[in-house]
């Protein structure tokens, strides 16, 4: 079988699928050999293929996955609660990271440039930089995810509290005055306890589900 | 030479008995497992999305809503598709809708603006050696990529990106984009050419050579 270089460049793709007959396969071999200009487009196409399909091509944006879990959690939330043990993974990470934002206090991380859409608004000061935040479609004011004023809001978008704060934001005097000072009584109360494989009887005695307002008391369904 | 689509590999979902498992819990309602089940193929929803829509951000609202989506529809997944190929299934048409609802003028690129059924001939032959995986750790050379996608015609882009990102085979990508198998391969080899000449160009000036300044490849 006589091939040429039109040849070469018509069934390259199909070559590096590996969808073409053996007879053809050993012609376009023994051309390129022989050619360097289809060795060029040859190797070069496999490079594309390759590059292209390797999972660093594409990165995923910084935070895509903490916000897709509060979306999830929060759907799950909204639905029924599925059955088995409410300990999932991430139900437990994202615990963790409330608890290790509440011992990352910091200070005045206020934008005094940006505007702000009242006299009365004030910066948010004190809050952990990484608390995921809510904001609601236009909204100039920023959440802690289960604040009641945003409940079922559509429009949602997460971020986190200092990328809020830059951009002017302000905190909701509702949720994140509470949630700030449940986080100073929390962090003084916490002691670290390892909870894994304790039944319902023993996690109740260690968890301080006594507390009618704590944040997200763990729930152990049935 | 060699088949390129068998040598390189993506860090892959659960084997698959254990997915088959994990998607059956999910099922049944173990609605907190769903995120450990899509874990894998975040990636891959989000760069449907962002093929599609050439915009970070709003591939970033597509990509999580056709994750719900998933999530809502759950019971519907039949275990005769892959997972991954109903997931980017899903994100596809999201991100379809989501163009049509914004109707975003959306500036193309006049390459392969050509009747895609003429053959294309090569217009570089720069001699590519092989290009180690580990250049994509770089930046640039991710930018360098991602800018001659984005200079193709739509059509080339969105069957290259199922094709050879996502890794759908012939038949899953002429299913998603509902054009025909023939259409597919058409259209795959003028994208996988197009790009082979924009990177080609690119490769002879050292877009990816190495910085000049890096240890023991002094100017001097």
């Amino acid at each position: 079988m006589v091939i040429h270089c039109e040849d070469v460049w018509r069934e390259v793709s199909n070559y590096l699928d590996g969808d073409v007959d053996p007879s053809l396969r050993q012609a376009l071999e023994e051309h390129v050999k022989g050619c360097k200009h289809c060795t060029a487009v040859l190797d070069g196409t496999r490079n594309v293929v390759r590059l292209y399909g390797d999972e660093r091509f594409v990165e995923l944006p910084a935070g895509f996955s903490q916000r897709l879990k509060l979306k999830l959690e929060s759907q799950a939330g909204a639905g029924r609660p599925g059955p088995g043990i409410g300990w999932s993974a991430w139900t437990m990470a994202a615990a963790a990271a409330i608890i290790l934002a509440g011992g990352l206090w910091i200070s005045r991380a206020a934008n005094p440039s940006v505007p702000q859409q009242s006299a009365l608004a004030k910066p948010g000061t004190d809050i952990p930089p990484d608390l995921l935040v809510a904001v609601s479609g236009s909204s100039r004011v920023f959440h802690v995810p289960e604040c009641g004023l945003i409940h079922g809001k559509k429009d949602l978008k997460t971020m986190k509290a200092q990328e809020a704060i830059h951009q002017g934001l302000v905190p909701c005097v509702e949720c994140l005055h509470q949630y700030l000072s449940r986080m100073q009584r929390r962090t003084r109360q916490w002691k670290a306890v390892d909870v894994s494989g304790l039944d319902r009887s023993e996690l109740e005695k260690v968890l301080p589900n006594s507390e009618a307002e704590e944040p997200r008391a763990p729930v152990v369904r049935e | 030479m060699g088949g390129a689509q068998a040598e390189f590999h993506n860090s892959g979902p659960a084997a698959g008995e254990e997915e088959s498992q994990l998607i059956a819990r999910v099922q049944a309602g173990h609605t907190d497992l769903f995120y450990e089940l899509v874990r894998p193929y975040q990636r891959r929803v989000y760069a449907a999305a962002l093929a599609i829509l050439r915009n970070d951000a709003d591939a970033e609202d597509v990509a999580q809503d056709a994750l719900l989506k998933a999530l809502a529809h759950i019971r519907q997944f039949r275990a005769e598709a892959r997972f991954s190929t109903w997931l980017i299934q899903i994100a596809v048409n999201e991100a379809l809708m989501f163009r049509r609802r914004r109707r975003t003028v959306v500036m193309e690129s006049i390459e392969g603006r050509d009747d895609e059924e003429k053959g294309y001939a090569p217009r570089d032959f720069a001699d590519w050696r092989e290009i180690p995986s580990e250049a994509l750790e770089r930046k640039e050379v991710r930018q360098r990529l991602t800018e001659a996608l984005s200079r193709l015609d739509r059509k080339y882009r969105e069957v290259f990106v199922l094709r050879d990102v996502e890794r759908l085979n012939i038949q899953e990508t002429a299913q998603t984009l509902g054009i025909s198998a023939g259409s597919v391969k058409t259209r795959l080899l003028r994208a996988r050419l197009m790009l082979r000449d924009l990177l080609a160009a690119g490769w002879e000036q050292g877009w990816y050579s190495r910085a000049p300044f890096e240890k023991g490849n002094n100017p001097w």
